[in-house]
């Protein structure tokens, strides 16, 4: 990847679904090695813009660079590996064990065995799993098992970004609290650019050093978390964060 | 010419006969007939009814096969009821066909009734039948549907009377066990003397003259046209059907019977019997060796052809449906005449056998296939996009195995009834295990019916035992089926 201030950058950006707008004249960037977390209700937006960024949808307008790269037409597969992924209910393919759900792209990519165990031992200790899930699959698991399951496939290439897509919001908020401490040493160690999407402006708080609020497809707020917090400066965002107290 | 002349009469003569026991006994005498003139012949017996035989015979896949004159003038040439055989010939010249000398002997179809129950109700005559509403009659199919049949039989003699179809093999027990009453018969069966059977008198002359006589292509050589003709005015009525009887009755081979008289009659003084290949086991082997090779062959490329059809066609809704659509209407065209079908394209033997059962194995394949490809988790499918995998890597760990339990179920019916129905591919020469059920129900021989039955019955059951054990190692336990 090359040296760029910003992990993404969203310039005029504007898409809409059959004559709607979702997104309009989206100006964002997301700097590197920070945790971004985009805060909206459903239908503000929040997945079409992951969905921008990892080139699954195309915008109408502007432009989304990453790390400084236009999102490629042709040829995507390559520039989405560099791109962790990790979805709510974490999306692990039933058919495979844990641990060919988290090696199948180091697979495809031709790493070599040891490189593979390596990285794996390495996730599985980062997150906080027991050697034992490896061999058994997915549905074996505990709902926030799988969940770290799926943010170990996310990491598996070492990727610049990582998306995630309401990770957390199906996993009981107990078992919560200890994925938030995980995710956030993990996200240290690997010095990964995160952009997080939620609806849970608690969670966004928590984990995001940055904050963006998302209204009817249009930023209504964005900046460090503390200085959001401090100064909404709209009734709508100061509404949202006081739910949060 | 003369080098193509030459070239043909290196070729052995293939001699066929239709599914019954004396279309199976005439071939038997012409073909030893012509082995004792030093002519090599290949048997192809038991084709699987008279479409079959003429198709086969006007393809060239045969050189001849034994046919009736009724049959011919009427449900070949639609001639109508005496056409002479010149006049038949004539017709048959543009096909490079003849019809050879007849036997002799008349095996017209002919109404049969129980001894008892005749003489019980006093049925002499067809026309008897109309004042006995309450007789259950079965025919077979090709009675059934024949102009020269029931049809015309009914309106002939004004009969009220409804009927419905049987294989005629199976005819016979059923009117000697009681469950009907009056069926078709052919006049010199020898099942007539063995369920002591009655024949009611055709007083109106509906049924026309149905003399044996054999079918042959006009390049079959003039050595063989005369050896065949010595056969003509060999054989009356009852010696007709002392021969058949000789089969069905007391259980002697076609081989020994024609031997015997070919024999008698100084036509062929000294014709060896071949021992007929009576090892049970050995003929039984052959046979299941070529009924897998059968399945197997059929369902390897429907297997091959249907996942790559489903896996091109599944996006588009519209093909998809078509498709599954016309692999249905493939299966609901009858096993026989998919077989009768494919004749002209592919001949007889087990290349038309082998696209027929292939034909049949599509749809469960495919079907189950596109199903299980278009029901995938959605939301798994927008992960494997995310994540990077290209289309190719998608089918391969994504949509393959997730759809492996339903594929796998829908090679398994596939399979199930390619051994079910190879067995027919017996009527149209491909042998396999059918061999000896045409051969049984030809001699309506239970015995014969169960060496080929049994096998086939085991090796249905063994397929299904075959396909729990891949399941077991191609899919992971939660995943399967229950």
């Amino acid at each position: 990847m090359t040296l760029a201030a910003e992990a993404v950058q969203f310039d005029g950006v504007a898409k809409a679904f059959a004559g709607a707008p979702v997104l309009d004249g989206v100006n964002l960037s997301f700097p590197t090695g920070l945790t971004t977390a985009v805060v909206g209700e459903s239908g503000s937006g929040k997945t079409t813009l992951l969905q921008l960024i990892n080139g699954v949808l195309r915008p109408d307008a502007g432009q989304v660079r990453v790390f400084g790269e236009a999102v490629p037409c042709q040829g995507v597969e390559p520039f989405r590996r560099r791109i962790g992924y990790a979805v709510q209910g974490a999306g692990l393919f039933p058919h495979l064990t844990n641990r060919q759900n988290v090696v199948l792209l180091a697979q495809l990519e031709g790493w070599t065995q040891d490189a593979i165990q390596a990285r794996y031992a390495e996730l599985l200790a980062e997150m906080d799993l027991p050697e034992e899930v490896s061999g058994r699959y997915p549905h074996q698991l505990s709902g926030g098992q799988q969940q770290r399951v799926g943010l170990c496939r996310a990491l598996m290439l070492k990727p610049g970004l990582l998306l995630l897509d309401e990770p957390f919001s199906a996993v009981d908020p107990i078992t919560r609290v200890g994925i938030y401490e995980r995710f956030e040493f993990v996200q240290r160690h690997e010095g990964v650019s995160t952009v997080l999407v939620t609806h849970d402006v608690r969670e966004a708080v928590r984990l995001g050093d940055r904050l963006v609020i998302l209204r009817s497809g249009r930023v209504i707020r964005s900046g460090p978390t503390d200085a959001v917090v401090s100064d909404p400066g709209d009734a709508y965002v100061e509404q949202l964060v006081n739910q949060q107290l | 010419m003369l080098a193509a002349a030459a070239g043909h009469a290196a070729e052995p003569v293939r001699i066929a006969s239709k599914n019954s026991n004396e279309s199976y006994l005439l071939s038997e005498i012409a073909a030893q007939l012509l082995e004792s003139k030093g002519v090599a012949v290949e048997r192809r017996f038991g084709l699987g009814g008279t479409l079959i035989a003429f198709d086969a015979l006007v393809a060239g896949e045969i050189d001849l096969y034994m046919e009736y004159t009724g049959t011919l003038s009427q449900a070949i040439l639609k001639l109508g009821h005496e056409a002479s055989r010149e006049a038949m010939n004539r017709r048959l010249e543009g096909d490079g066909l003849r019809l050879l000398r007849p036997f002799g002997f008349n095996n017209t179809y002919a109404i049969a009734v129980r001894r008892g129950q005749a003489q019980a109700l006093g049925l002499a005559r067809i026309g008897d039948l109309a004042g006995h509403p309450a007789l259950k009659l079965v025919f077979s199919h090709e009675f059934l549907e024949r102009e020269d049949g029931w049809p015309g039989l009914k309106r002939a003699y004004g009969l009220p009377l409804r009927a419905t179809g049987i294989e005629h093999a199976l005819a016979y027990q059923a009117i000697a066990a009681g469950s009907v009453d009056v069926t078709d018969a052919y006049s010199t069966d020898g099942e007539l003397l063995r369920h002591d059977l009655v024949l009611l008198e055709d007083d109106r002359n509906f049924f026309p003259q149905y003399l044996a006589a054999p079918l042959v292509r006009a390049d079959v050589g003039a050595a063989v046209i005369e050896a065949l003709e010595t056969l003509g005015d060999s054989l009356d009525d009852g010696a007709a059907q002392a021969l058949n009887a000789a089969v069905v009755v007391d259980g002697l081979s076609f081989a020994e019977v024609a031997a015997g008289f070919l024999a008698e009659r100084g036509l062929a003084a000294g014709a060896v019997v071949a021992a007929g290949g009576d090892d049970l086991w050995r003929s039984l082997a052959a046979n299941t060796v070529q009924h897998l090779k059968l399945t197997l062959t059929a369902l390897g490329a429907a297997v091959a052809v249907g996942l790559l059809l489903s896996l091109l066609i599944f996006r588009r809704a519209v093909a998809a449906r078509l498709v599954v659509y016309f692999c249905g209407l493939l299966q609901t065209v009858p096993s026989i005449a998919l077989l009768a079908l494919m004749i002209p394209l592919f001949g007889i033997g087990a290349a038309p056998a082998v696209v027929a059962l292939f034909l049949y194995s599509l749809l469960p394949v495919v079907r189950n296939t596109v199903t299980a490809l278009t029901t995938i988790d959605p939301s798994l499918l927008r992960v494997a996009d995310a994540m990077g995998l290209s289309r190719r890597e998608q089918i391969r760990h994504v949509y393959l195995p997730l759809s492996m339990p339903s594929v796998l179920a829908g090679i398994r019916t596939a399979a199930v009834i390619n051994i079910g129905t190879a067995t027919l591919a017996a009527f149209i020469g491909a042998g396999g295990l059918g061999d000896p059920i045409v051969t049984g129900l030809a001699l309506n021989d239970v015995a014969f019916i169960l060496q080929g039955a049994v096998p086939a019955a085991l090796l249905a059951i063994a397929t299904e035992l075959a396909f729990e054990g891949v399941e077991r190692v191609a899919v992971p336990g939660h995943l399967r089926a229950r």
